[in-house]
């Protein structure tokens, strides 16, 4: 099969007629003018005339950005709107990422600026601080699950087990942190765990050529069963000795801490926020500029190229496949060993919005971390807006890393492209 | 196909002469070997994945541990105890998913009535049937060649549209419960057409697109259960009003016995699987489909229609499924969890079954029985429940490895063909 | 087995050309060669010592390198990366856990190097997939010159290149045999190997049945290749032709990747006549017959089927309509390989009587007619419920011919129809078609060998870059028609 959506059945592209007036910056333009006058004119006429603040701290007082309610969701939906209408005109491609940038970003505020105004009294502020730094601890697992992805799918190995192997990082993190009393062993144990769970795919997929995308649905189920077991039949039993892991402190980076907004939500955190953005930096630079780096891009697009050059494609894959587990068991550990123990299913279809944040970020660290942090908000969003008694479900925000999954993998906004050899076993010769 | 690996135009053809003799009764060898490996395979997976559980209940049991402590001073503590635990639990997995002896000597004495004796049948079948439905919903649209990960999202959509259809619409019985199961249906379906049509029109593959789905209709169900006509007034958690009794599948065996029509309903829909597989025009299409698209096309066969079709049917089957979860005995409102894991399940099930649709509801009745077993034995044995789930995943692994070394078989056999239908394809 | 007892010896500095059908175990020697297979039993010396070749890397360090015939090319990657994949130049960078920074300013520079020194005109940062197949065929020498390999071997290069490309690759051959490298050159094409090797060994059914010099005949040549003389002339009448059948007028067609492959075709085929397409594969034939089943999309122009537009319909209504398709890739597009014979012998008949009607199947009916069709097509197999993978691939093609043939026709259409097939069943295969002509179906042959294409056909239609670009008599001159296959102007209009 060719690789993600990517593909199109070959009847629906004799369907689609060669690039007429609809390019896609057009659609994508059409769109954001839509949206952009959904939110002037709708937001602007459920907004009311209080002020929506956006405070740069963790409650409402200190410094804040201030704008009328109804101003402000007018005048940022219109801003959508006009970013759609650039768009529109099909001349401003060169612009393509920023504009839609601009127009989403418009959008949102234009939403928030409805849902702060129309707060119950005394309500009508969104601390940024809480914001930014909810964010990016609702990401942490998303931004590890989803470079656990981009190692495997990099290198030709679909992982669907993302979850599976959270939950064991999780899990063992706990259990052994707990058994040894340092935070650090949890750590590595949550490590081989959630390498333990790639080294099943990996010998399942790469060795018994498997389906990739079966063995990770059938690990999910084994990790959730073995963790749930081991769960009730000893943490439940002995809380003490089996699940009260040890918890990691939180660190503050002099200076850089103190900047307002990012310094608390940025540069004070547990090890895991550091891990986490130093490791997408590492794979990003290591994937483009490495050795490592050309050999695995090139096991994944075309395996037999990198063979027929003396690259050790199966070798390469063990090996990635499982660094990957081991970074999605140590994002697993970052809900055990920072504020909780570790509880049956714990993980909750993390794992899964990680896979969107891969796809979403188009198979780069870079794109995933920028996905990880978009889905993050979106839950964190979720939050707020149950605190302020919003007419909107948080249900429905719960939806939208799905929902934009979707629209991202049937090319409506523009089109993603997994890896050529994605999920295909490599049969020598 | 883009691959090197897969068929390339002008890639050499294979080799001009084989005697065909020898190729067929290769073939004809294999063939027989394989056919014969099904049942000592299956069987040799179970066997496993029960030792591997006896395994971790041993391990996992502290005081049985301490025994092994001083395992060379007196090694027939340890092994007495290990076997006392684990006989134990597995024999009340037995009793609860067969047959419990104490039951049938207790009927012929006169003490419990004949319900004790079949009660864990009922319970086994009970959990069964909601799982030959996702089963065979996955397993129609693997033999089609596409992944349904969201039989558990048409399942939950199922779930929801039967039970709406179920307290809301006033309907006199039989008639109620047809228009509560067709709710079902239809929800699934559409919760399954959505990525059959996506597939065709877009190219989105269905393996992203349904467990992306998954999710929305799961959010979906917790959000409606709590809206006013929906939430039940009379509680505060999440839950919905109770299906009226028109709308309920009749139990068989009568009140004390949970097992109720649904398993009438999927042997039925086996009966119909299998039918549509083999003997239908339909059957043929996705079948050609799923083995070779290219060919299939070029024989003017409508691969997008099939996608379509393939999954909106696949949806309807799991919709079914999940109408079994409200319409049932298993519960009778809507909350968070109703749809359980029935979807999830019904891929290892379908994989157990070799994704036939008689294989698939031995299965089902397989799972069924451990789930009923399993019940009893955390009650009895206090092992936990999630072992079922540990040995299911297990035998489903086992069974995957053997089945893979087949495939290399057949790839050598046709090494630049494309990768057997279902079991190594690419997203 | 697709090696038996294979000797070969290459001299230093020498073209040495390995000649041999389709199928004769050309590409399995070396692929051994080069280590992505292993030989059950043999040697391999190199410079006269004794080599274990367990896989490319010893290969490569032996100083073998290979062209494939399929590119071994990542799509997404530069020529460059391409280049230095697996022979990486890096600076520092915590080499032992990334393997080093790689250095492109390096990998760049030894691509021009190598480009300019051997005449392969190349730009390193342009990505593979926007490359034309001659360009990329560069790359892949380059990526083995830059290994400084000593032997070169070149598997099928010029499958897919036009004339003029071939004529370049030609060029560069010499020019590294003047820099004292060892080519070996497998190629089933005799006019090439009379151009440019220095020696020729002939390889059947995976033997070597001997060696030969470049001056040795071409008939000499073939009936080593082929084995016995090869009798390529079918018996037939003179054609009648009669009313026009199918016509295609001003067609243009795109392929896969948008770059159009079809651009303004005319064609008429008339009743009981064979009009044959000749051509270098890749020149448009292709798609032009995939636009007339339905299966590509026309984007201009007019298909016309016994005097009824058919541009437009889908692929089953112009099946429906009389028209059998033997698609030129059997394995994917002709069978499908895990259903039976008899599955396959219905597969485009299955919903329409006696077969099936509505959503019921009959089997019965499927299997009595498979045994039918089994028996009068002489198809070799077990049974009519034997999978069609078990088939030989002669066997496979009778399968689908005798499908396409078994319901009334007014066109049908032969891509490629005995490409892989042996040579009793190129006979018989031969022989059918002649048949539906004779019954007066209008048949459309595209082939991309010109033998057949000149015994069947009663027109030559000779394609070239999307365009017809003569209608010739099948007597014309071999080399007239080579010329046109080249893109040459016609010396006189349509026979």
């Amino acid at each position: 099969m060719t690789a993600v959506s990517t593909i199109t059945v070959d009847e629906a592209t004799a369907a689609v007629p060669a690039a007429g007036f609809w390019s896609r910056d057009r659609k994508v333009g059409a769109g954001l003018v839509l949206l952009g006058v959904l939110g002037a004119v709708l937001f602007g006429a459920l907004a009311t005339a209080q002020p929506a603040r956006f405070t740069l701290s963790e409650d409402s007082g200190g410094a804040a950005l201030e704008v009328g309610g109804t101003t402000g969701a007018v005048l940022f939906g219109l801003i959508a709107a006009l970013a759609g209408g650039a768009l529109l005109t099909g001349r401003a491609h060169r612009w393509f990422a920023y504009l839609l940038g601009a127009g989403v970003v418009g959008f949102v505020l234009s939403f928030l600026c409805w849902q702060v105004s129309a707060a119950p009294a005394g309500q009508n502020f969104m601390p940024l601080v809480n914001v930014v730094r909810g964010t990016f601890l609702l990401a942490l697992p998303l931004i590890f699950g989803a470079l656990a992805g981009v190692l495997c799918e990099r290198s030709g190995v679909v992982n669907v087990a993302i979850e599976g192997q959270l939950l064991m990082g999780a899990f063992s993190g706990a259990l052994v942190g707990t058994m040894s009393g340092s935070p650090w062993i949890g750590l590595v144990a949550a490590a081989a765990g959630g390498a333990l769970i790639s080294l099943l795919l990996a010998v399942f997929a790469i060795r018994y050529l498997v389906d990739q995308v079966v063995m990770g649905v059938v690990l999910n189920l084994l990790a959730l069963g073995l963790t749930g077991f081991l769960y009730e039949r000893l943490m439940q039993q002995d809380t003490k000795a089996y699940n009260q892991p040890p918890h990691f402190p939180v660190w503050r980076i002099p200076l850089l801490s103190d900047l307002p907004v990012l310094g608390p939500a940025l540069f004070t955190g547990t090890i895991f926020l550091f891990l986490a953005i130093a490791l997408v930096v590492v794979i990003q630079l290591g994937l483009f500029r490495t050795r490592w780096g050309l050999r695995t891009r090139a096991v994944g697009e075309h395996p037999q190229a990198a063979d027929t050059l003396g690259v050790r494609v199966l070798g390469l894959r063990y090996r990635n496949v499982l660094l990957a587990g081991a970074i999605a068991g140590i994002g697993g550990a970052s809900y055990t060993l920072v504020i909780y123990t570790f509880t049956k299913n714990m993980i909750g279809g993390k794992g899964f919005i990680a896979l969107a944040a891969l796809i979403f970020g188009r198979w780069s660290p870079v794109g995933a971390l920028l996905a990880a942090l978009f889905f993050g908000f979106a839950d964190q969003l979720a939050t707020y807006l149950g605190a302020i008694d919003s007419v909107i479900p948080s249900e429905f925000l719960a939806m939208l890393p799905y929902l934009a999954t979707i629209f991202a993998v049937a090319g409506l906004v523009g089109r993603v492209r997994a890896p050529a050899a994605d999920g295909k076993p490599y049969i020598k010769g | 196909m883009t691959t090197d690996t897969q068929a390339a135009p002008g890639r050499r053809p294979p080799e001009q002469n084989p005697p065909e003799e020898r190729e067929s009764f290769a073939g004809h060898f294999l063939r027989s070997l394989w056919a014969a490996n099904t049942v000592t395979v299956t069987v040799l997976a179970i066997v496993l994945a029960i030792v591997i559980g006896g395994i971790l209940i041993i391990v996992s049991d502290p005081d049985v541990l301490d025994t092994y402590t001083y395992f060379f001073a007196r090694p027939s503590d340890a092994l007495t105890a290990s076997w006392d635990l684990v006989a134990d639990a597995y024999a009340n997995l037995f009793k609860g998913a067969i047959l419990d002896p104490a039951t049938v000597s207790g009927w012929l004495h006169g003490e419990n009535g004949w319900q004790a004796v079949l009660a864990p049948i009922s319970e086994t079948l009970t959990y069964a049937a909601p799982l030959v439905f996702t089963g065979l919903s996955v397993a129609l649209a693997f033999r089609g060649g596409l992944f349904n990960i969201g039989a558990q999202g048409q399942a939950t959509v199922g779930v929801i549209l039967a039970a709406l259809a179920g307290f809301l619409i006033p309907l006199p019985p039989v008639i109620h419960l047809l228009v509560a199961l067709i709710a079902g249906a239809l929800g699934g379906a559409a919760w399954g057409f959505v990525p059959g049509i996506l597939k065709a029109r877009t190219g989105a593959h269905e393996v992203i697109t349904t467990i992306m789905l998954n999710y929305v209709a799961l959010y979906f169900l917790t959000w409606i259960i709590v809206q006013n006509g929906v939430h039940e007034p009379s509680r505060t958690d999440a839950i919905s009003r109770p299906v009226r009794s028109s709308a309920q599948l009749p139990h068989l065996l009568g009140g004390d016995l949970r097992v109720h029509a649904g398993i009438v309903l999927a042997v039925l829909a086996t009966w119909a699987v299998a039918w549509l597989l083999n003997r239908s025009t339909i059957g043929f299409e996705l079948r050609a489909v799923g083995a070779n698209p290219d060919a299939a096309r070029t024989a003017g066969i409508s691969v997008t229609r099939t996608y379509v079709i393939l999954m909106a049917v696949a949806g309807a089957l799991a919709g079914l499924g999940g109408a079994n979860m409200v319409l049932g005995s298993t519960a009778t409102a809507l909350t968070p969890l109703v749809a359980a894991q029935i979807g999830f399940d019904g891929i290892l099930v379908a994989l157990l079954g070799r994704v036939k649709p008689w294989g698939v509801a031995l299965a089902a009745l397989l799972f069924g029985a451990l789930q009923a077993g399993g019940n009893r034995m955390q009650s009895y044995s206090s092992i936990s429940l999630e072992l079922v789930t540990v040995l299911q995943a297990l035998i489903v692994i086992f069974i995957a490895a053997p089945a893979l070394v087949k495939a290399i078989f057949r790839l050598r056999a046709a090494r630049a063909e494309r990768l057997g239908t279902s079991m190594a394809k690419g997203w | 087995m697709a090696n038996d007892h294979i000797d070969l010896t290459v001299e230093p500095g020498e073209i040495h050309a390995l000649l041999g059908e389709n199928g004769a175990g050309k590409s399995t020697l070396m692929n051994i060669l080069y280590g992505l297979l292993q030989p059950d039993s043999g040697e391999i010396l190199v410079d006269g010592r004794p080599l274990q070749i367990r896989g490319p890397s010893d290969a490569i360090a032996a100083g073998i390198g290979m062209v494939h015939q399929h590119f071994m090319l990542v799509p997404v990657f530069t020529v460059a990366e391409n280049v230095m994949l697996g022979a990486e130049k890096v600076r520092g960078g915590a080499p032992w856990l990334t393997g080093g920074v790689l250095d492109r300013r390096r990998a760049r520079r030894e691509v021009a190097e190598v480009s300019e020194r051997y005449g392969l005109r190349v730009d390193p940062d342009a990505r593979i997939e926007d490359l034309p197949v001659g360009v990329q065929q560069r790359v892949e020498i380059i990526k083995a010159l830059t290994r400084e390999v000593d032997l070169l071997i070149l598997d099928e290069p010029t499958a897919v290149l036009t004339p003029q490309e071939t004529d370049e690759l030609l060029e560069v051959m010499r020019a590294l045999k003047v820099a004292g490298k060892s080519i070996v050159f497998i190629t089933h094409k005799l006019g090439e190997v009379q151009a440019i090797a220095d020696r020729i060994t002939v390889v059947r059914r995976g033997r070597t049945v001997g060696s030969a010099s470049p001056d040795t005949s071409r008939d000499e040549l073939a009936a080593m290749m082929v084995g016995r003389s090869v009798q390529l002339t079918v018996s037939k009448e003179a054609a009648t032709p009669g009313a026009p059948v199918l016509e295609v007028r001003g067609l243009v067609v795109d392929d896969d990747r948008g770059i159009r492959a079809v651009a303004g075709v005319d064609l008429t085929v008339r009743a009981g006549e064979v009009l044959g397409i000749a051509g270098v594969q890749g020149n448009g034939q292709t798609e032009l017959v995939e636009a007339v089943m339905g299966l590509r999309l026309a984007l201009d122009g007019e298909i016309s089927l016994a005097g009824e537009r058919i541009d437009g319909w889908p692929t089953k209504r112009v099946l429906r309509a009389g028209v059998g398709y033997v698609p030129e890739n059997r394995s994917v597009d002709g069978v499908v390989k895990e259903f039976t014979v008899a599955e396959n012998l219905v597969l485009d008949l299955y919903d329409r009587p006696p077969f099936g009607k509505g959503l019921a199947l009959y089997p019965d009916e499927i299997n009595k007619a498979a045994r039918a069709r089994i028996e009068q097509f002489d198809v070799r197999t077990s049974s009519e419920q034997a999978a069609v993978g078990t088939l030989s691939g002669g066997n496979q093609q009778k399968v689908i011919v005798a499908r396409e043939m078994s319901r009334p026709l007014k066109l049908f259409i032969a891509a490629q129809p005995t490409r892989g097939v042996d040579v009793g069943s190129i006979e018989f295969i031969h022989r059918q078609i002649v048949h539906e002509r004779d019954v007066g179906t209008a048949v459309l042959l595209v082939s991309s060998e010109l033998d057949e294409v000149l015994s069947l056909a009663d027109r030559v239609a000779v394609m070239y870059r999307g365009r017809i670009l003569a209608i010739v008599d099948p007597a014309t001159p071999r080399e007239e028609i080579g010329l046109l296959m080249a893109g040459g102007t016609p010396d006189r209009d349509e026979a």
